[in-house]
């Protein structure tokens, strides 16, 4: 038992990374601010969520998956949030490619 | 109370004139009456969120843990007052189920299709940002609506106009026209099943006139 859950771990903790390297890698390459922050939030998330379940699989006590619990909900509730107040302030500020938007309904708000 | 529904909005609604009309605003009426003692219980809500968060930070549950969570929990409602947000609906387990669910999945598929893009070489993704506007206008349902459209496939929320009740999204990777169309749908959708797990019976009702998603039967 100790041993799949051992397992299981370690891929969860190893797809966590390969995800939040990707979330890397799209901040890197994605061409505007926007882009960049759907990398900053999904594969990064989730990235994060599977790194929690190898780790929560591995240590197995009761207080550590307490705050492994309150790692995983701040981390849901405030990524985009932080996304959305960087791509806001990218927006107003005018930093952003218009050339890469086919359609913009928040300007003639 | 009522103004949260302006004429032009409840004109699109499709309902028999002067059928559930009446009805549909009554859960909304004595609100203002409950306002006092609701801001009570918001706040009591609040503090035993507050102290839970407190005990599982230290990590084991003590007399001495408890007390100083609901010292540090007043403190902080006392002197970082937040604006209500009345939570006026029902936790239904079955659509709260639904919405999970659909969620974890769209976490996933999103990360894909994030993961795919990022490393598709010498490719500029297209954007476009869309205006939503929300049927169910209140702040709750504003909030948790803009948090998950942002970690499903597709979306994410760049500004909010509360008044109005209008997300603005950015929509990553848009090759045709009827994409910017299915993110409009997967947003009204993710709504849907929120109000449906969170919402009142009256916001709930609000949301009839849309065609049914036969993606969340459960």
């Amino acid at each position: 038992m100790t041993t799949v859950a051992d397992w299981l771990g370690g891929a969860c903790l190893l797809a966590g990374a390969l995800l939040s390297l990707v979330a890397g890698i799209g901040v890197l390459r994605f061409p505007d601010v926007l882009g960049r922050m759907h990398a900053a939030t999904k594969p990064q998330v989730l990235g994060v969520l599977l790194l929690l379940v190898g780790l929560a699989l591995r240590l197995r006590t009761a207080s550590d998956l307490g705050m492994i619990a309150l790692v995983a909900v701040f981390q849901l509730a405030t990524a985009p949030v932080a996304a959305q107040m960087i791509g806001r302030a990218a927006y107003r500020s005018g930093r952003i490619d218009r050339e890469l938007l086919d359609a913009d309904e928040l300007s003639d708000r | 109370m009522t103004d949260d529904l302006p004429p032009g909005r409840s004109a699109g609604d499709a309902e028999p004139p002067g059928g559930p009309r009446p009805a549909d605003l009554a859960p909304d009426a004595p609100a203002p009456a409950v306002r006092r003692g609701g801001r009570r219980r918001d706040q009591a809500v609040a503090l035993g969120w507050l102290v839970a968060i407190w005990v599982l930070l230290w990590g084991d549950l003590s007399w001495g843990n408890l007390l100083a969570g609901l010292v540090i929990g007043a403190a902080v409602l006392l002197f970082f007052p937040l604006p209500p947000v009345t939570f006026g609906g029902r936790l239904r387990p079955g659509a709260l189920l639904v919405l999970a669910v659909t969620f974890a999945g769209e976490l996933v598929t999103a990360s894909l299709h994030v993961a795919a893009v990022a490393l598709r070489p010498g490719f500029r993704p297209r954007g476009a940002i869309i205006a939503v506007p929300l049927r169910v206008r209140t702040d709750l349902n504003l909030a948790l609506t803009a948090e998950v459209i942002s970690l499903v496939p597709g979306t994410l929320i760049v500004d909010v106009d509360r008044d109005r009740g209008v997300l603005y999204a950015h929509v990553l990777d848009v090759r045709r026209p009827e994409d910017l169309a299915d993110s409009r749908e997967r947003i009204l959708a993710v709504e849907r099943r929120i109000v449906r797990a969170v919402g009142s019976p009256a916001e709930v009702r609000r949301l009839s006139p849309e065609p049914v998603d036969r993606r969340n039967q459960p």
